[in-house]
């Protein structure tokens, strides 16, 4: 069988235990965090559990699709998004470190399979069904790229193209956190380039892009940027990297996992 | 062969004029925003615009209808053209039994579309571009990088470098006003010349049979009024049913498109002038197929404000010509392929899919969901390239199954501790040209959970 069905989480976690109380999580992590960045599947796995969730990870999990479907490649986008489905499917909630997978299920599930599912990203998990406000030490200057999927198809915060009341979910969870010093770049929410083929098929108009963002961050005197996608994270230090430039890298979830452990 | 990607690359292998490019075009994206902010109901009138123009395209032939029949009233005389070669076939039509060789046209990006200028040049017409950005890319013989501000990809020193060669202007001149002046007095001339004069049109008002042009020159106002014969082209969605629906449509097109609060110049034309003559142009070039198109109607919803090139991150950084058509940035990404879709198929992937397009248009035109919508219409039509074809298969074959995807990603892992550097990003590695690959840890996200839910 694919997935555990409800009844069985529980014992199937810990076999034996007593049922803890609390909300029971299903993590999807993406599948190049998987692969590439395993400490922010962690960090989200800690700071949920650090808020009283159960955290499942249903091991057959791959990825949500979104890879071909934005390539334009529906039908093979469709199988991957049927089996993401019915993996998650017993599940109440569902919690996933990445803005833009969580729009691609969230948005485009409908469309693509027919049915929708409830997924969160992990801040707007915390800010809305949650409703916490994570507390902790992080001493640092963090510059805030706001990852265009989470913003606009999220709706994670205002935007600054809509006349509509100044929202930020990602800073308000942030804002109980001491020291932190949470910086707002020039442009409040331009996008990085990645743009997942978009980073290959224009991958010169992709690095301006990329080396923009990181001079507005460079020139408010952020150490470290911060956001709630791994992806364009992973194209910023790509670029860092190549450059050789000290300004760092980390997903909100490390943040927030760092402080909380403080 | 990706020819947005190869042009942009152009346009950005010089970081400099691309940085000042990007700098020009987002300092305009801000009058906008600073335009919007002193409206409250601005949310409310994008809405109210969306709701008129997709009332308007559900009804579009009974109000272009209308618009004929009450054009005709004041006295217009009113043409359909099923194509670009047809509507120019009855611009030169009407040119030629009039006589005229000098011509002044005002801004018109369907003309551009149509390239009626070459035809026109051809058959021994002088045409004249009068809005001083059209003019300076007619001088340089190049297409307008924008539908707003046609020469937003020239300098000022290239201008007057230009204005040197073909206005006598003294050499090294480039303060914008003496240019400006410089164009005035060269194109008073030609206004004066003129036999006819062509405009666009903003607004087609089906109640009433007038039109309203908009522009910050008085180019149209002078062309339109001095010469005896005024020819309008318009596109068949430019209607809107009633006069009123201009008080939602004025106050949004300006502000989102420069950051003005109106245009300087409204003019609205009701017919000819005392003793002149009007003809309007309808044209519908490729919008009704559009209209039968649930998927795409909705960008013929689309004003030509130009605000969603002005915050796309893509077109900023990789200038107008890039895209190859007269609409570029994301509206022209979504119009082109609706066209012609194997000449355009690069188009729907010049873009990160970022969304700011949508959120930034004044008549809520989904524009990145439509990008996306194309993005299958073209792998659908076999379009897309077919290394994209092979790799969405492996995706889906690995993606498909656990113990492969784990396998898959413990190789890619290893492959990037263990190989050389010089393999890693040799040529096939396009996401290396510019930046390092990611770290490569030991153990996935999933055996890391795994060894952890041992321990405890």
């Amino acid at each position: 069988m694919e997935f555990a069905t409800r009844a069985a989480i529980p014992s199937r976690r810990t076999p034996g235990a007593c049922y803890r109380a609390g909300v029971d999580v299903a993590l999807f992590v993406p599948c190049y965090v998987d692969q590439f960045y395993p400490q922010v599947g962690m960090a989200t796995a800690e700071v949920l559990e650090r808020h009283g969730c159960n955290v499942f990870f249903p091991e057959d999990q791959t990825c949500c699709g979104q890879p071909m479907y934005n390539s334009g490649c529906w039908d093979d986008a469709r199988p991957v998004a049927e089996r993401f489905a019915r993996i998650f499917a017993p599940y109440e909630h569902v919690v996933v470190p990445s803005g833009s997978c969580a729009s691609m299920v969230r948005n485009h599930y409908a469309d693509l399979i027919g049915k929708g599912v409830r997924v969160h990203e992990l801040c707007e998990f915390l800010h809305d069904v949650l409703k916490v406000t994570p507390r902790g030490r992080f001493p640092h200057k963090v510059g805030l790229h706001r990852s265009c999927h989470g913003l606009r198809e999220l709706r994670l915060g205002s935007g600054s193209e809509r006349l509509v009341p100044r929202t930020d979910k990602v800073r308000e969870l942030l804002s109980g956190i001491e020291s932190l010093e949470l910086l707002e770049p020039s442009r409040p929410d331009e996008c990085c380039g990645f743009g997942g083929t978009f980073a290959l098929d224009e991958e010169a108009v992709s690095c301006r892009m990329g080396r923009d963002r990181i001079a507005d961050h460079e020139s408010i005197g952020a150490e470290i940027v911060t956001g709630t996608d791994t992806s364009c994270l992973m194209h910023l230090e790509g670029l860092l990297r190549r450059d050789g430039k000290p300004l760092r890298v980390l997903h909100v979830a490390e943040i927030l996992a760092r402080a909380e452990a403080a | 062969v990706n020819l947005h990607a190869e042009k942009a690359a152009l346009f950005v292998s010089d970081p400099a004029r691309s940085a000042w490019h990007d700098q020009a075009v987002w300092w305009v994206r801000q009058k906008r925003d600073n335009a919007q902010r002193a409206v409250p109901e601005w949310e409310e009138l994008r809405s109210l615009a969306a709701q008129i123009k997709a009332h308007a395209l559900s009804r579009l032939a009974d109000y272009l209808e209308q618009f004929e029949r009450n054009a005709q009233a004041l006295g217009a005389r009113v043409h359909w053209a099923r194509d670009a070669e047809e509507h120019n076939r009855i611009v030169h039509g009407i040119l030629r039994d009039r006589g005229v060789t000098r011509l002044v046209k005002s801004k018109s990006m369907l003309t551009e579309e149509c390239h009626l200028n070459p035809y026109l040049t051809e058959r021994g017409i002088e045409v004249v571009d009068t809005d001083l950005g059209e003019r300076i890319v007619q001088l340089l013989r190049e297409p307008p990088s924008h539908i707003v501000m046609p020469a937003i990809h020239r300098k000022k020193e290239e201008i007057g470098a230009l204005f040197h060669d073909k206005l006598g202007t003294p050499a090294g001149l480039s303060d914008p006003k003496a240019l400006t002046e410089a164009a005035r007095s060269h194109l008073r001339e030609k206004f004066l010349a003129a036999q006819a004069g062509l405009t666009g049109v903003n607004f087609a008002i089906a109640e009433t049979g007038g039109f309203v042009v908009c522009t910050n020159e008085g180019n149209a106002d002078l062309g339109a009024s001095l010469p005896p014969l005024h020819i309008a082209c318009m596109g068949v969605e430019k209607i809107v049913p009633r006069a009123r629906d201009l008080g939602v449509f004025l106050r949004i097109l300006a502000r989102s498109a420069t950051g003005q609060p109106i245009t300087t110049y409204t003019s609205h034309f009701h017919g000819p002038k005392p003793g002149g003559e009007l003809h309007i142009v309808v044209v519908d070039h490729g919008r009704s197929a559009l209209l039968a198109r649930p998927d795409f109607r909705r960008s013929l919803s689309c004003i030509r404000c130009g605000a969603c090139m002005n915050t796309c991150p893509v077109y900023r950084r990789s200038g107008g010509h890039s895209y190859g058509v007269t609409v570029p940035g994301p509206i022209g990404s979504v119009l082109a392929p609706s066209v012609d879709s194997r000449k355009h198929r690069d188009l729907p992937f010049a873009s990160t899919l970022c969304g700011s397009c949508t959120d930034v248009c004044p008549v809520r035109i989904d524009l990145h969901h439509q990008l996306l919508a194309w993005r299958g219409e073209l792998a659908r039509q076999h379009l897309i390239p077919s290394y994209k074809r092979v790799a969405a298969r492996i995706g889906r074959g690995v993606l498909s199954r656990p113990w492969l995807y784990r396998f898959s990603g413990w190789l890619a892992r290893v492959a990037l501790r263990v190989l050389p550097r010089g393999l890693l990003y040799a040529r096939w590695n396009g996401w290396g040209r510019g930046r390092d690959l990611p770290p490569a840890p030991r153990a996935s996200f999933r055996s890391q959970w795994k060894s952890r839910g041992h321990a405890r």
